[in-house]
């Protein structure tokens, strides 16, 4: 016995253990707040753009939940919609996962592109969503992309692309990573062109999105709390065999770290976007292209 | 030899074999000749057919091997007058990353590369070869200045991956690739990449938007390394081997799926066996390469590397069946 035991602490209250805590939430009704824990009325939470009341959470939004929030009267003329996924590799498992991603997002690819207006500027975007394959980016989404940036320079739109990925494709391997080169070439020529891009990162952005089109905006907006890197948290801890701060890699610690312009809350995200689209007219009027 | 692979062993033996035979007829004075030719015969075969049927995973130890020939020998059996340039100019030197001027058959060119160590201690100044965005943030400025001088650029990929650490992501690694991606694409100089031994992910192919993308015979390519696409896509980082041949990371690949210009062949058991006749057989296809790039303008380059990576990925677009009115 050592000296420790004899003076155990005696516990004053008695603890409930979390799991009893749970509440059954009744399917599709409530939703519980995946941060901190608040049992929400989906419906409630819908008004409130899918931002927690009590925590101020971002969820995830799809593809066209996002397009709905951000265009005018929620409308997008859809490039590409037909484009899909071909498994050039014979991946084991890869054609019959594509299915399952379609059929459990409604999407046929991880992004949704085309055309509108944001407070009645004419834009060309691009939406990420991770609900199909956790946002990779294969040729698809590589090519749509490149398309979109091809739009952009030919009818001198501004350009705003939503990003939200897990990073490159493993599946489609050395063709996943050329597009990151190909998107990447794609705005080097609409830079040059004069083009207006702005970049707006949403919970998760990481690998080869966050490594090519999305860190080329000439604004990078970010959602408050989006993580947003290079590599994943496990993969750096179990690299330098350290705990890593909560924050780490969070919008706020980007923008600490001079990477992002600027934490834009998602009920602000329409207002500042039309704001920046206006300072970037040109006289000749319509939304500038530069010149 | 020092650090033989698995499936060289059954030539290790071999050689031994040849080797104990030729002592023994020398201690007793027999003629083995004939015996010895024919086993060194046999050898010739087996190593023919052994290095002609590697295996993705076979192909990753012989592009991992401790004693392939790193970037900077290349660079001093290939050039000229190198002279070697340091820095980032904004936060400090990063030794994964080497890079200079030099001269190939008389033309000035700049050239950069990961660098890997030679030993532990070497290894641990370059991080393994894996760079931090000042490093790649060196090479661009060493292709800046490459572009601004109208000198081609040569550049050797062999990376493990850009290193995921804190400090990186913190000065932004993701952002220091997608610049020099974008920044590449658009130099108006000629760009010759070769991939020595490991192109691993996003800090490979920051070095590798060239007008030509060579590879060596057993150099690999990828998205992410077989380790790390095992972790991910089965939890279980030992069966590397496996993610190795469903990712198709090897040269011959890559060729098919029309990533890479030509298959650089090696010597008979690696490059690390012959790094001097490595080097003169890499030098001959750069400069075959680059002697047509010379030819090119400035907007024929720009346009040449745009449309070679505009053109790649595969997709297709769903086949609506018609409905009989």
């Amino acid at each position: 016995m050592s000296i420790k035991d004899l003076f155990q602490k005696k516990r004053k209250y008695a603890t409930i253990p979390s799991q009893k805590a749970k509440r059954d939430i009744p399917e599709g009704l409530m939703t519980k707040c995946v941060r901190c824990g608040t049992i929400l009325v989906s419906k409630e939470l819908e008004k409130n753009l899918k931002v927690c009341s009590s925590c101020g959470y971002h969820f995830k939004l799809n593809a066209w939940e996002r397009i709905r929030i951000t265009m005018d009267d929620g409308r997008l003329f859809e490039y590409d919609s037909d484009m899909i996924s071909v498994d050039p590799l014979g991946f084991p498992g890869y054609a019959d996962k594509l299915e399952q991603q379609a059929e459990k997002s409604g999407l046929k690819d991880a992004v949704v592109t085309g055309e509108g207006t944001i407070g009645g500027f004419p834009v060309v975007v691009a939406v990420m969503s991770f609900d199909f394959f956790s946002g990779s980016m294969g040729s698809v989404v590589g090519e749509k992309i490149t398309r979109a940036i091809e739009q952009a320079s030919r009818k001198r739109y501004p350009l705003v692309i939503f990003s939200t990925s897990g990073g490159a494709r493993m599946q489609e391997s050395i063709l996943s990573l050329m597009q990151m080169a190909k998107t990447s070439a794609e705005l080097a020529r609409f830079h040059e062109q004069g083009g207006l891009y702005i970049s707006v990162l949403t919970d998760p952005t990481l690998g080869g999105v966050t490594a090519s089109f999305a860190s080329l905006g000439d604004l990078i907006l970010a959602e408050p709390g989006a993580i947003v890197g290079f590599a994943g948290r496990i993969v750096i801890e179990q690299t330098i065999r350290q705990k890593l701060p909560d924050n780490f890699q969070t919008a706020e610690f980007n923008l600490r770290h001079g990477q992002i312009d600027k934490v834009v809350h998602r009920k602000d995200m329409r207002a500042m976007l039309a704001k920046i689209l206006e300072l970037h007219m040109v006289r000749e009027g319509g939304a500038s292209h530069g010149r | 030899m020092a650090g033989e692979l698995p499936f060289q062993k059954p030539l290790a033996e071999l050689r031994a074999k040849i080797e104990e035979l030729k002592r023994f007829g020398e201690e007793k004075q027999i003629d083995f000749s004939d015996e010895i030719a024919r086993l060194e015969e046999r050898c010739r075969k087996l190593e023919s057919e052994i290095y002609a049927s590697l295996t993705a995973a076979q192909k990753m130890q012989l592009a991992r091997h401790a004693s392939r020939p790193t970037a900077l020998d290349y660079i001093q059996y290939i050039f000229k007058d190198f002279i070697e340039l340091h820095g980032d100019r904004a936060f400090r030197d990063d030794l994964a990353i080497v890079g200079g001027i030099a001269r190939l058959n008389g033309v000035p060119v700049t050239v950069v590369g990961h660098q890997k160590g030679k030993d532990t201690k070497d290894n641990i100044a370059r991080n393994f070869g894996m760079p931090h965005p000042e490093g790649l943030r060196k090479g661009l400025r060493l292709m800046r200045q490459a572009d601004k001088f109208r000198r081609p650029i040569i550049t050797f990929i062999d990376t493990p991956g850009a290193y995921p650490g804190g400090a990186a992501e913190e000065r932004g690694q993701a952002e220091a690739i997608a610049r020099n991606l974008l920044e590449m694409s658009a130099f108006r100089v000629p760009i010759v990449c070769v991939v020595i031994g490991e192109g691993g992910s996003g800090g490979a192919l920051a070095l590798g938007v060239g007008n030509r993308v060579l590879m060596l015979e057993h150099a690999i390519y990828s998205v992410i390394s077989p380790n790390g696409a095992a972790s991910i896509l089965w939890k279980d980082a030992s069966r590397a081997d496996e993610a190795a041949e469903a990712m198709k990371i090897t040269a011959a690949d890559l060729m098919r799926l029309g990533v890479i210009d030509e298959i650089v062949p090696e010597p008979k058991g690696g490059a690390h066996c012959d790094p001097e006749r490595q080097a003169e057989t890499l030098r001959d296809a750069i400069w075959r390469h680059l002697e047509q790039l010379l030819r090119l303008d400035e907007e024929q380059l720009r346009k040449d590397r745009y449309e070679k990576f505009r053109r790649m990925g595969q997709f297709t677009f769903i086949q609506y069946e018609e409905v009989d009115a």
